[in-house]
């Protein structure tokens, strides 16, 4: 069958129509045998080529299902993080020369637009969170995503006594606040020093593990990060990377 | 419609002018299809009022929301100033404002009370599955649509709330973080978020919207409408096929049921515009009047009111269960309980549609879901607590035991009788 055929019998034969398709490829005039000899099986009762029908069918849901795809990566893809987002991402740097012992720095100017969290860590909390605590859901940081390699430690940082986390729940993103004050609290009488999310409820202690029976699942992210200087940290960078 | 060619048929003047419209639109055919010949139950009462009245709201939504984009900025820096802008200095901005927020929260008065008549008198039930379905696909387009428009003034709570409902498909397993990223353009919350929720917000969710509102009423009037009796007044025809308890849908109901309904609503939300507009922090909270910080958390974070059911519910999932992690659990549990209600035309196996000819546990068990919505619907608004916890517990067990055990109860519980006619 000729190309002028099957554009022809795609007008001739709609649904409705009773037209013969076998009539109208000889008008085309584009003899071949197949065309010429209808076949009797392929033409039902009404007269529709039920083949020819099944392959335009088919054969335009394949190309348009493909077409359908490619038209769909543009608005797909647009809702990505754009190239401006991206760069706003850069690494950020910190000063800590006046972060004092027990206390924290931030949230800080945000690193990819997410409150970051500076601690600076007394020698007795240092001690405390080296101590085995059965009450932690993932003492051990066993979670690698939530922390780069050189923070898979006790204190979950390179340096023990400044801890850097993102501050953002790990449950549904709020921002937990900081209560660095070993004394009772309203929401745990026997408590330690730590983040407490005031969303939903969710504990985390001074390296920023999460407490299990509580509804964030993960210790707190530790981004990527590097010293400068004992002083000055940067933001977004692993150790090497400068 | 064919042309009439009867010879006594005006062609000039009003009816002529009617005339040449309807020989080239069906105008009367619509007209009488949809209201002039719509036969509805004569027995129509309280509870059919928040149909129209939805409709209502959303025409205040749409004009509102039209007049606030002239002058709001969708822009990080300019968001927030504008709706100030649009609050002290556009020529009765405020108004149009007020009018808007309390619309959003209007609809979902009407369209909850409008759903729970659905559930009492088993107007889900069949031939009208479909048109409870398109329900369902409304309500769930016009939270989306509520949530969308709750993030443009662009206050702390505003971000916060969009941050934990963001956040919510981050407990998708696997791909979730990813998608969050995609959803938001950005790391966390920025202007490309806002930018691209102001566009569903106008355009994209108010078309489905009209689309899906179109669906359902034609997809009612195909079947009829349902009344409290749950009795089919199709099935009792007269010698002209029409209904012996139908009674023309205009002028009875438009004039006689709907219009001062329309009118006695308009003064109570007018009332609630002028008075209380922020309804003590319920309607528009306390926290949103403070510009978006990505660094501070409000205090305490809490939805809109007509969210705090289904709020309630996700944060009453702390448990891991069956190697799910609790925050999966959540979002499973809220999205569950936002989507269950669709399903109600196959749980239901009673040999009865209304509430008031079905059995006493059905009766019991409407009652404790109630109870169950409206008490989680206020633990939603408080600050988490064991006890709260606890109670959320137990309204959500309460909550999705309505639905689950529908199958079960409506089938072994004795009904009553019902009648062949409408009663009144």
């Amino acid at each position: 069958m000729t190309g002028l055929a099957v554009v022809k019998s795609l007008f001739s034969t709609g649904w409705s129509t009773r037209a013969v398709s076998s009539s109208d490829s000889v008008a085309g005039g584009a003899p071949s045998g197949a065309d010429t000899e209808p076949q009797p099986n392929s033409i039902d009762k009404s007269g529709f080529n039920k083949q020819r029908r099944y392959f335009l069918i088919g054969a335009s849901a394949a190309v348009g299902g493909v077409g359908v795809v490619g038209a769909a990566v543009p608005f797909v893809a647009s809702w990505s993080p754009s190239a401006k987002a991206r760069a706003a991402g850069a690494p950020i740097t910190i000063d800590i020369s006046k972060l004092r012992p027990g206390e924290m720095l931030g949230p800080t100017p945000a690193w990819r637009g997410q409150p970051i969290f500076v601690l600076n860590r007394q020698a007795e909390t240092i001690e405390q969170l080296e101590e085995p605590n059965s009450e932690l859901a993932d003492p051990d940081s066993s979670n690698t995503d939530m922390q780069p390699e050189y923070a898979q430690n006790p204190w979950r940082s390179q340096r023990p006594e400044i801890g850097v986390y993102i501050g953002l729940c790990t449950h549904l993103g709020c921002s937990p606040k900081f209560y660095g004050e070993v004394k009772p609290e309203p929401f745990a009488a026997d408590w330690q020093g730590g983040f407490f999310c005031p969303c939903h409820g969710s504990r985390f202690d001074m390296a920023g593990r999460v407490v299990s029976g509580v509804p964030a699942p993960d210790n707190l992210p530790v981004p990527p990060y590097r010293f400068v200087s004992d002083t000055v940290l940067v933001i977004g960078e692993d150790e090497g990377t400068a | 419609m064919a042309e009439n060619n009867s010879p006594n048929r005006p062609d000039k003047g009003l009816m002529g002018m009617l005339n040449w419209f309807d020989d080239r639109f069906p105008l009367m055919e619509t007209w009488n299809y949809h209201m002039a010949r719509y036969w509805a139950p004569k027995n129509f009462n309280f509870w059919y009022y928040f149909g129209v009245l939805s409709m209502v709201v959303l025409v205040i939504q749409l004009l509102t929301g039209l007049w606030l984009t002239m002058s709001y900025v969708p822009s990080g820096a300019g968001a927030f100033a504008s709706v100030e802008y649009i609050m002290r200095d556009v020529e009765y901005g405020w108004l149009l404002r007020y009018l808007h927020s309390t619309g959003a929260s209007a609809f979902f008065v009407v369209v909850y009370l409008h759903m729970f008549r659905g559930m009492m008198y088993g107007s889900y039930r069949k031939p009208r599955e479909l048109l409870w379905l398109v329900g369902m696909a409304i309500f769930i387009a016009l939270m989306a649509e509520g949530f969308f428009g709750y993030l443009l003034p662009w206050g702390n709570m505003s971000f916060w709330a969009a941050q934990v409902i963001i956040s919510l498909v981050g407990a998708i397993p696997v791909i979730g973080p990813d998608l969050m990223e995609w959803v938001r353009g950005d790391f966390l919350i920025s202007e490309i978020t806002l930018n691209r929720f102001f566009a569903l917000h106008v355009i994209a969710l108010p078309l489905v919207l009209i689309i899906l509102v179109f669906v359902h009423i034609i997809a009612l009037h195909h079947v009829g409408s349902n009344n409290p009796d749950g009795v089919e007044i199709k099935k009792n025809k007269d010698a002209n096929g029409i209904p012996l308890d139908g009674i023309p849908f205009h002028p009875y109901y438009t004039i006689g049921h709907d219009l001062p309904a329309i009118v006695l609503f308009l003064i109570l939300f007018c009332l609630v515009v002028f008075f209380a507009p922020e309804m003590g922090g319920y309607f528009i909270e306390k926290p949103n009047f403070e510009p978006a910080n990505p660094l501070k958390t409000p205090e305490h974070i809490v939805p809109v009111w007509y969210y705090t059911p289904f709020y309630a519910m996700l944060r009453a999932a702390t448990y891991p269960l069956f190697g799910i992690p609790a925050k999966f659990w959540g979002f499973l549990v809220m999205a569950g309980a936002i989507a269950v209600p669709a399903v109600l035309p196959w749980l239901d196996r009673s040999p009865v549609k209304s509430i008031r000819y079905k059995g006493m546990i059905s009766k019991v068990m409407l009652g404790l879901f109630l109870i169950s919505f409206f008490v989680l619907g206020y633990l939603g608004t408080i600050p988490p607590s064991p006890f709260a916890t606890l109670m959320a517990q137990v309204g959500t067990a309460v909550y999705f035991a309505y639905f689950v055990l529908m199958p079960w109860y409506t089938r072994v519980e004795k009904t009553k009788p019902v009648p062949d006619r409408v009663t009144t």
